[in-house]
């Protein structure tokens, strides 16, 4: 148990706000992949998270200069750099 | 294309949201529904213009971020760009937003397609103190680059004669864009290539092959399916995507991703530059965002402006719809002038002008309905709208979006099942679609008041709030039942662009509106005059049926008494004409019907004549409390029944039946024009699913009632 968290990746959902990081890789299945890449989310690009909805989901992010809505649920399938 | 007759067909092609209709509406002069939203052209418009003396048909492609073959509008557009009907492609980008704009560009290139590039909202991104150097996109792109502001028209002339311009040049294909990717994708791309070349030869050129082979090699599920007929090219493409993804630990999309954004990344350092460092803490959009989206004010104003959005339909609605309503008297008596008496008139007065129009009444209401909606849509405040309540409608297996539909339901589910195009998943929306004939519509509210009042007198506020919390109960748990049981696969993603803030234009708003009272208009025109001439035809035929007394001879006799006061014939008129009427709806094939199909409504408690007014009810829902005014021989003059008839059904049921009932009313089946749009919006098949399914749920829920009602009294 406390070995799996110690090398659980670091993704999107575990932003706090204002918080930001590097893409490093995508999970998830292919369709979902190729969207979020379709829309800029791939390997090195910087990724913000701006804000979270009302009832803290989904939430807000910048990437490639403009903003983009995820689902927590997507979120954790972007592995992103620690800072 | 063809040079001689000077035609060409010119796909317009873009990401969702950016401006990509607004230019269509300004090269073609035409209107094409636009809104500052994510997704609005699903079917593919075409508008064909004159521009110095060349014919162009413009093709106004659905808005997609990439050319997969993920959504409807990805497969719509492609689909269209393979067929080879398009002659030159005009790629429009959001300037303020061109890194991301650029990937789908970058598919498009490799194509080889002719293309032309705008950069819309140009004006948007000059306030974010962006420059742009047409010269070096434009050659590093392979084709013109104009810039444009399509919101007030700068740049379309230019934009037109480019078009023109590239037209007579008469480039079948240019030269297609070549990215140079990673070293071991490079040599994948080739030994695919070469395949390729050995198994279609001479079909393709040297680049449609290194272009199929990338595609290939992107695992893009439908070419790949293409080439069924060689197993050893897919098995090969398939092998060589495991090993590149081991060898890299990145999937081989993820590599061509990377690719193709350090080619833009590379384009856009060149060629764009920002002069001011723009304070993006300190832009509009955040400052509104700031108040719209905020934690604990963003819901409750936003269940303010629907408030106010509903409030000012129903109340500023009430008076054209009262204008319309005297209108269709006025015509009806006009008609029935006109045209001697007979069957003819009476289909003519009774089904075709009744029918239409009961339902054109809604039209007010459709309209002030969509004006909010479009001016919500353009601001950019529905998708908003969305965000904020993802989270709540997600629990039951819904979109985000499906909550105005929803809500709307309440007034009308026409209008309602319309707004459902919003919703992007093609699954998502059918559920919003499907479920939105449970939310009770006003037009079913007379009858409740007038169950409740026959039976829970003392409490029939209480039995019909109930009936509104079913209401919602019920599309709540359908939409848990259809997402987890029969339309599955929507809904699971919200990845969504939030488009800054944007003041509306008066015409694209004026146009929205124009646009969903047309389609109202001509659904009226279709199916629903069909089904008034049936409902009509059901409850005038049989003619001269054998009733048990001669009813004209008795009213000739009444008329001619000399032993009754006239205060006393009049009132034996009215009710021998009213005994009269009751025969014939009995005798009718309506009543018939009714009777027929009764058996299947006696586990509820219901008798022929609640059958009658349930199929009545089909028609339009406003009729159930109307047919059993005729049913029950009592005067209907009053929307929610008189005294007498509320009398009548106490006598004719107990309260259990009418529980049941009152659920059965609210549950049972969409009405006609309902139907009608569920049809149009999905297809007959899954009209006729919303049919069979709600008949079922009413049903069954009435039956609960029955059960659960006789086991406690």
């Amino acid at each position: 148990m406390g070995k799996k968290l110690k090398f659980k990746k670091k993704t999107l959902a575990d932003l706090k706000k204002g918080e930001s990081g590097r893409v490093v890789k995508l999970h998830g299945d292919a369709v979902s992949q190729r969207r979020l890449m379709a829309l800029g989310v791939v390997k090195g690009k910087s990724i913000v998270l701006e804000d979270k909805a009302p009832l803290g989901d989904p939430c807000i992010c910048t990437i490639l200069g403009y903003r983009l809505t995820l689902r927590n649920s997507d979120a954790k399938n972007i592995v992103i750099t620690s800072p | 294309m063809s040079i001689e007759s000077k035609t060409i067909t010119v796909g317009l092609i873009g990401n969702p949201n950016c401006g990509k209709t607004k230019i269509f509406n300004r090269m073609a002069k035409a209107h094409a529904d636009v809104g500052n939203y994510p997704r609005v052209t699903v079917e593919v418009e075409k508008k064909q213009f004159q521009h110095q003396g060349w014919t162009i048909t413009l093709v106004d492609l659905p808005g997609v971020y990439a050319l997969t073959s993920q959504s409807q509008e990805e497969r719509a557009s492609r689909d269209f760009l393979y067929s080879g009907q398009v002659d030159l492609l005009i790629n429009v980008l959001d300037a303020g937003n061109l890194e991301r704009a650029l990937f789908l560009t970058t598919q498009l290139l490799e194509m080889g397609k002719p293309t032309l590039f705008v950069l819309n909202m140009i004006d948007e991104a000059r306030r974010k103190g962006l420059s742009f150097k047409l010269n070096d996109l434009s050659s590093m792109l392979n084709g013109p680059v104009v810039e444009t502001d399509a919101n007030r028209g700068e740049g379309i002339p230019a934009l037109l004669d480019a078009v023109v311009a590239q037209a007579a040049k008469m480039e079948k294909d240019v030269r297609p864009l070549r990215i140079t990717y990673d070293s071991h994708l490079e040599m994948a791309v080739d030994k695919i290539k070469g395949l390729i070349r050995d198994l279609h030869p001479d079909e393709m050129n040297d680049a449609q092959c290194r272009w199929l082979a990338i595609k290939l090699l992107e695992g893009d599920d439908e070419l790949i399916r293409q080439e069924s007929d060689h197993e050893h090219l897919q098995e090969m493409v398939r092998r060589m995507r495991y090993d590149l993804s081991r060898h890299h630990g990145d999937s081989c999309e993820m590599m061509f991703a990377n690719g193709r954004f350090g080619f833009i990344h590379g384009l856009v350092s060149e060629a764009v530059s920002q002069s001011i460092d723009f304070d993006t803490r300190r832009d509009m959009t955040r400052l509104l965002d700031a108040l719209f989206l905020h934690r604990s004010l963003g819901i409750p104003l936003f269940f303010g402006m629907m408030w106010l959005m509903f409030e000012t339909t129903f109340s500023l609605g009430e008076l054209p719809a009262g204008w319309i309503e005297s209108g269709v008297s006025l015509i009806s008596g006009w008609v029935g002038g006109m045209m001697p008496d007979g069957l003819l008139r009476d289909l003519m007065l009774e089904g075709v002008i009744t029918g239409m129009g009961a339902v054109i009444v809604f039209l007010p209401y459709i309209l002030i309905l969509f004006f909010f909606i479009a001016f919500f849509s353009e601001t950019g405040y529905l998708a908003r709208s969305s965000f904020l309540l993802d989270r709540a409608m997600h629990v039951f297996g819904l979109h985000g979006k499906a909550f105005i539909p929803l809500v709307m339901g309440f007034g009308c589910n026409v209008p309602a099942v319309m707004a459902t195009r919003t919703i992007e998943s093609p699954q998502s929306r059918l559920i919003a679609i499907l479920i939105n004939p449970f939310m009770s519509c006003a037009q079913r509210l007379p009858a409740f008041i007038l169950i409740a009042g026959a039976f829970f007198a003392e409490s029939s506020g209480l039995a019909i709030f109930l009936i509104y919390m079913t209401s919602i109960g019920v599309a709540m748990g359908a939409s848990v039942i259809l997402s987890r049981f029969v339309i599955r696969g929507g809904g699971e993603s919200f990845v969504m662009e939030l488009p800054p803030y944007r003041l509306p234009t008066m015409g694209a708003v004026l146009y929205h509106m124009w646009d969903k009272a047309y389609d109202f208009v001509r659904m009226v025109g279709g199916v629903i005059v069909v089904g008034s001439v049936i409902i009509w035809f059901l409850q005038a035929f049989p003619q001269n049926v054998q009733l048990s007394q001669d009813y004209n001879a008795l009213i000739a006799k009444v008329e001619q008494s000399q032993s009754l006061t006239p205060k006393q014939i009049r009132h034996e008129l009215t009710e021998l004409k009213r005994t009269k009427k009751q025969e014939e709806m009995e005798k009718s094939y309506l009543g018939q019907t009714g009777m027929a199909v009764s058996p299947i409504f006696a586990p509820l408690g219901f008798d022929w004549k609640d059958t009658v007014a349930i199929i009545s009810g089909f028609f339009a829902k406003e009729v159930v409390v109307a047919s059993y005014a005729v049913l029950y021989n009592e005067d209907d003059s009053e929307e929610t029944g008189s005294e007498g008839l509320r009398q009548a059904l106490s006598k004719a049921m107990s309260p259990v039946t009418a529980a049941a009932l009152m659920v059965f009313l609210l549950l049972y089946s969409p009405c006609l024009s309902t139907f009608a749009a569920i049809k149009r919006e999905a297809s007959w098949g899954w009209a006729g699913f919303s049919l069979v399914f709600s008949l079922a749920m009413g049903w069954s829920l009435a039956y609960l009632v029955v059960v659960v009602g006789t086991l406690l009294t």
